[in-house]
């Protein structure tokens, strides 16, 4: 039953475990708990941080509420929904609503495609209805909304910046007209002058189009200027999750606090 | 990318060298019925061992030389001098279906009978050497062709499944490549051919034999390397945009893995070519690969393990060896251009 008051998504013990296979048939010899245990909610049009050192297990989230990878146990609803366990055709529906921002823009495009191909593909699947025309047009639009130009669109990824992949890498994720995106650490590979514009670029489309952001990332000090929420995840649990200013001025856990640490200071 | 690709090969002087050797060696044996003097079993008896014969400028034409048979006891022939058959172009001959459809009742160039024209030599029941060779190119070139399209077909199908599902496909499909990776080649092709030959009778379901045959050895090869390939590719951030995105997994495969397997997939076919190429010339060799009244490079040098041609210094017969030795050669060296250009980092791997 969505409503205003249901958030728009709610994690409750999610656990998702890689097992350890050997052997002919794949026998199952162990496990690595990558998210084991978490639970949050994201209020619709917030942005929830989410840190944690690499290794963490943050991505794991990502891709597990994006059905990158499956879930182990524990539920996942979106806007009230139970999606944890849908089959693929099922959760099809939710391919068009949520959408994710890889940290790597050097291998989140295909290198073999132009722009235009790699943002036209998520139009062909979802708005199946859409001429050429119609999807060059929108495809130009997109880029407009990313601050790239239309004629950008016949080129290929190596011909742009890690901050212009970026962007089309953003293009891509909003062509579907997403309402919420996991962002996997969408900064951290880039120069410090050109995270500050991404990070930008998101909080204005975030106000234009009402997204809703689960924004992952290893420095607090990246997630404290984006996020209305935090979360500060290690080794796989969640071990502190407040606001971004209480985060910030009263750490609770030791863990926090050397992330804290770890944050220059100005 | 194709267009961007030859171009760079014409550019390096080796590659335009062999890329243009080869199309001609192709357009050779596309044209071989037009441009051989004879047909493949067009025998004569009274010229076997014939060696090549002189071509000459003669009262303002090409003229052959003719030739006297002096000592038939070692097929020891001589020049007369001063006698001479004038070569013609465009000469009938007894019309043939090229491709199977036009009608064609010319051939490019010849001599009147009872003289011969033999550019390299007659064999031992005085066919034209020359003539066979052309016609032999079309088994020998085309084998190779075909078996990489079979095996990178095959190749791509299975290592691509495994690699972008993994699990027990891959496991079984792996072990099976390991399989045949395991026996020795050439038992293998040599136990398969007895074992299917019951089937296959006629010369050209032969040729069809040995393509299934090499191709069914050589895909276990593709196979792996395209699914290594395509592990490492499966986790590229891409790949799951484009799960993100909803889209299927033929058409990942298709648009996102293969097209980014391409120049991979181009090297390794070139430089697998000359195996499907000894492949064919060994089976031959050994008497259980093309068989006459077809002819192939193989054929022709299995026909010639007599020692006369070497006691008598029949040299023109090793040509076959000749032709089998700069195909080789010509694909392996276009193969490595083509590496260089496409992945320079492959250089010290491969
Ligand atoms: N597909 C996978 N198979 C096995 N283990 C994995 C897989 N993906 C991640 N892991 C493991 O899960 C843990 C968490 O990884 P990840 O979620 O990528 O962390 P983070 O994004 O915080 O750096 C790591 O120990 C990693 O090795
Ligand atoms: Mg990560």
């Amino acid at each position: 039953m969505p409503s205003t008051t249901t958030p728009l998504l709610q994690v409750e013990n999610l656990k998702v475990h890689f097992p350890i296979t050997a052997g002919l048939l794949q026998r199952r010899v162990g496990e690595v708990k990558a998210v084991d245990d978490v639970s949050f909610t994201i209020e619709r049009g917030t942005t929830v941080g989410l840190v944690g050192e690499s290794g963490s297990g943050k991505t794991t989230i990502g891709r597990a509420l994006i059905r990158l990878v499956n879930p182990t146990g524990g539920t996942i609803r979106y806007n009230g929904k139970d999606i944890t366990f849908l089959r693929e055709s099922q959760f099809r529906p939710y391919r068009k609503k949520i959408q994710i921002i890889f940290q790597d823009p050097y291998n989140s495009l295909n290198p073999r495609l132009t722009i235009f191909k790699i943002i036209s593909e998520a139009l062909e699947i979802h708005f199946p209805a859409m001429g050429l025309e119609q999807r060059r047009a929108r495809v130009a639009e997109l880029l407009g909304k990313v601050g790239l130009k239309p004629e950008h669109m016949d080129r290929y990824p190596h011909e742009f910046s890690g901050g212009q992949r970026q962007r089309i890498g953003i293009a891509r994720a909003l062509a579907v007209e997403p309402e919420f995106i996991v962002c996997d650490e969408p900064v951290s590979a880039l120069d410090v002058s050109v995270q500050a514009q991404i990070v930008n670029l998101l909080q204005d489309l975030q106000e234009e189009l009402g997204l809703t952001y689960l924004f992952i990332a290893h420095d607090l000090a990246v997630v404290e200027h984006i996020s209305d929420f935090v979360l500060v995840m290690n080794q796989g649990k969640i071990v502190e999750a407040a606001t971004a200013d209480a985060i910030y001025q009263n750490p609770q856990d030791p863990y926090t606090k050397r992330l804290l640490d770890a944050v220059p200071k100005i | 990318m194709t267009s961007d690709l030859l171009h760079q090969i014409l550019r390096r002087r080796a590659g335009a060298f062999c890329l243009v050797a080869l199309i001609l060696f192709y357009v050779a044996a596309f044209f071989a019925p037009l441009l051989a003097p004879y047909a493949t079993s067009d025998q004569d008896l009274t010229k076997t061992y014939h060696p090549p014969t002189g071509v000459v400028w003669h009262e303002g034409q090409l003229a052959v030389r003719l030739y006297k048979l002096v000592d038939p006891t070692c097929a020891k022939y001589e020049a007369e001098p001063g006698q001479f058959a004038p070569i013609h172009f465009w000469v009938k001959a007894p019309t043939y279906h090229f491709l199977g459809l036009i009608p064609v009742s010319h051939r490019l160039f010849g001599v009147e009978a009872p003289a011969r024209l033999y550019l390299l030599g007659s064999d031992e029941t005085g066919r034209d050497v020359f003539s066979r060779l052309l016609y032999g190119s079309r088994v020998s070139l085309t084998i190779g062709l075909i078996g990489i399209l079979i095996t990178t077909v095959i190749g791509l199908t299975v290592g691509g499944l495994a690699g972008y599902f993994g699990g027990v496909f891959d496991s079984v499909a792996m072990r099976g490549t390991e399989l045949i990776m395991a026996i020795p080649g050439l038992y293998l092709i040599i136990a398969l051919r007895a074992a299917l030959a019951k089937y296959f009778d006629d010369s050209d379901q032969i040729f069809i034999l040995i393509v299934v045959i090499l191709s069914f050895i050589g895909w276990a090869g593709t196979a792996r390397v395209i699914r290594g390939l395509t592990l490492s590719l499966r986790n590229r951030p891409f790949i799951y945009a484009a799960e993100a995105l909803g889209q299927g997994p033929v058409t990942i495969l298709w648009k996102h893995l293969f097209p980014n397997l391409f120049s991979y997939l181009i090297v390794t076919s070139m430089l697998s070519i000359p195996g499907y190429i000894l492949g064919e010339a060994a089976l031959s060799f050994l008497g259980i690969g093309i068989q006459e009244p077809s002819t192939s490079w193989g054929l022709m040098l299995s026909q010639v393990q007599d020692l006369k041609v070497f006691m008598l210094n029949f040299w023109w017969l090793l040509t076959p060896g000749l032709a089998i030795f700069i195909t080789v050669i010509l694909f392996n060296v276009l193969g490595d251009v083509v590496r260089d250009i496409v992945d320079p980092k492959l250089k010290t791997q491969v």
